[in-house]
């Protein structure tokens, strides 16, 4: 019988930690298929976070490494600037990258490290509970925030793209979302497009996904994919920030 | 015969460093070990190497520890407020088992301290720094030339017990110029079939990691990680004796401390004091065995240091507290004359610790 759809080979065949309704395993897909269709599976060596896909290093077939809490881009930067041969990604959640690791992705960004960083934005910290994230929205309720989260007391969330956009330095920067089949296809070729830079030596492509959290949220997986449209795409809207070379060519 | 070159401390590390092999460095700058990184940057493109400031200490050992990792020779100089920011890194380091060369050029604190020479970052290299149960070698020059020398052993070391090798200096000997020679460095070469070279299709993946959730399975990597440490105690302490053969009182001092120290022991020696020095050169692992034997032979012992006294607790622990031990310290970045270290040898010998 002719297979037609089977797991990645860049994904290991072992069962996902994830919470019913997570989108992480949907992006880990798409991280994976990406791999395999470039053929960079072998080349690959991927940076863990820590977060909600702490154990991403189990789950990709690659060589993987487990970095301290933000510091995946320093880490990332130590491998590609030993092996710029191999092709080195990290995947990072919205606590990782833009609260405790901030300095390490502007700084990574700003050098035009030729690495992907795969930024999921969930707008809350998943593994420790629920707690208020660099990207919690004004107003979320969180085991932080309980009553709601008050831009007058701890300030306003982060825009990742927008802000590394301003930077000289990166290649390529754009948002995605991972809610519904439309946006999820779209994501994977955003995700083509940050390795395949790397492939070309173009430099620093990151990609957020902006994802859901239905049990740190307190809804289901519907509602959840709903939120995600109602409340934070209005806010994290889908785009591509900065693309160097399209720029270069439109200016052609 | 090898040629003699007078340099700087620092810039004898960052010289050996290249002759021992590595090509990657990564920095952020602090006094007073900024040459290395300077050297490192001058030198490092012109040898196919990577130099790379950081934009803080933080970002760098994460980078060293990638670059471990991915299987190379890699270093990182600091002193003492940045390796205090290093602490992370090297307890990840460390709980991965990859091997590093981590220097700290000491400097007055605590806080941001001075800028003077200090000992005073003993306990945070001997005894942790960063959480959790590890260790680090920690290799103590004298001298200028052992900046050199220490450094090819440092690494040698690192990738043999897969552990950080850090060189604990001071601002005195990084600054200070002294010839040296660099002898044919050997070189020891160990196979890393754990790096991350990327599979080619042709291997189950490598992981690097320290995260182990099942509390047995952490118990069993600490209690195969401390096999490894008893093998690097029973092998790898070295240590310096001065007039020890007849000595009734024995000095420890190590790094500048035990160059003030020596000198005191010259004059305490014309006065007819039969004093004598023993300098630990790996201060992890402390050579034990050379001072329990000392213990047996002297009525007690002086500690010099320049901290308030933290070496001396591991002089009173291996030598099971079997004579007194007596603390000759200055701090702050201020160091000792050879009178006042004579002084309390004086003492000593009529029995005041």
């Amino acid at each position: 019988m002719a297979v037609v759809f089977q797991k990645p080979k860049s994904l290991a065949d072992i069962p996902l930690h994830y919470c019913p309704g997570c989108p992480h395993g949907i992006i880990h897909r798409l991280v994976a298929e990406v791999l395999d269709e470039l053929g960079i599976e072998g080349k690959a060596i991927g940076v863990a976070p820590v977060g909600c896909a702490v154990m991403a290093y189990d789950y990709f077939n690659c060589d993987m490494i487990e970095a301290a809490h933000g510091r995946a881009p320093a880490v990332a930067t130590g491998i590609k600037r030993c092996r710029p041969e191999n092709i080195v990604f990290t995947y990072q959640g919205d606590g990782d990258l833009a609260s405790i690791g901030m300095a390490e992705t502007v700084h990574a960004a700003a050098r035009n490290e030729n690495i992907t960083v795969i930024f999921v934005n969930n707008a809350i910290y998943g593994m420790t509970g629920g707690q208020m994230a660099p990207t919690s929205l004004p107003g979320q309720v969180t085991q932080t925030s309980p009553y709601g989260r008050d831009v007058n007391h701890c300030g306003w969330p982060i825009k990742v793209c927008e802000m590394l956009s301003t930077l000289e330095g990166p290649e390529f920067i754009a948002r995605v979302a991972a809610n519904n089949v439309k946006n999820v296809n779209q994501a994977k070729k955003a995700i083509k497009k940050a390795f395949q830079n790397q492939i070309e030596g173009k430099g620093f492509s990151l990609v957020e996904v902006v994802s859901a959290c239905p049990t740190n949220w307190g809804m289901t997986p519907q509602q959840a994919l709903k939120w995600v449209e109602s409340d934070m795409l209005p806010y994290y809207p889908i785009g591509v920030y900065k693309d160097r070379t399209a720029a270069k060519e439109a200016a052609k | 015969m090898a040629e003699r070159v007078l340099m700087k401390g620092n810039e004898a590390i960052a010289e050996a460093a290249i002759r021992a092999g590595c090509r990657h460095y990564f920095g952020y700058p602090i006094t007073p070990q900024t040459e290395i990184a300077a050297y490192m940057a001058k030198k490092m493109p012109k040898i196919g190497g990577v130099f790379l400031q950081a934009e803080s200490e933080i970002a760098s050992i994460n980078m060293v520890y990638g670059a471990a990792a991915a299987g190379m020779r890699v270093m990182t100089s600091s002193s003492s407020p940045g390796i205090s920011l290093k602490a992370e890194g090297l307890s990840y380091i460390a709980g991965s088992d990859v091997p590093a060369l981590v220097v700290n050029v000491q400097r007055g604190g605590p806080g941001l301290g001075g800028i003077q020479p200090s000992q005073s970052d003993y306990f945070q290299a001997t005894k942790g720094g960063g959480h959790g149960d590890y260790r680090m070698i920690v290799l103590a020059p004298a001298s200028v030339q052992e900046m050199a020398s220490l450094t090819i052993k440092g690494f040698n070391l690192a990738d043999k017990y897969l552990m950080t090798s850090m060189i604990l200096a001071d601002g005195t000997i990084g600054q200070m110029m002294e010839p040296i020679t660099f002898e044919d460095a050997e070189i020891e070469t160990y196979e890393k079939p754990w790096a991350l070279t990327g599979t080619n299709c042709e291997r189950p993946h490598n992981i690097v990691n320290s995260l182990y959730l099942k509390p047995d399975e952490l118990e069993v990597k600490n209690m195969e990680r401390y096999e490894r440490y008893k093998l690097v105690e029973q092998n790898e302490p070295m240590w310096e004796e001065y007039m020890m053969e007849d000595a009734e009182l024995c000095v420890v001092a190590f790094g500048i401390a035990s160059r003030v120290a020596k000198n005191a022991v010259v004059a305490a020696r014309n006065e007819g004091i039969k004093v004598g020095l023993i300098r630990p050169i790996t201060l992890w692992p402390f050579p034990k065995d050379a001072l329990l034997a000392a213990a047996d032979k002297v009525k007690g012992f002086i500690s010099v240091e320049l901290n308030m006294g933290q070496m001396i607790e591991d002089v009173r622990l291996y030598t099971q507290c079997k004579k007194p031990v007596g603390l000759c310290s200055r701090c702050g970045g201020m160091i000792p004359s050879p009178e006042e270290v004579l002084e309390s040898i004086r003492k000593a010998q009529k029995g005041e610790f």
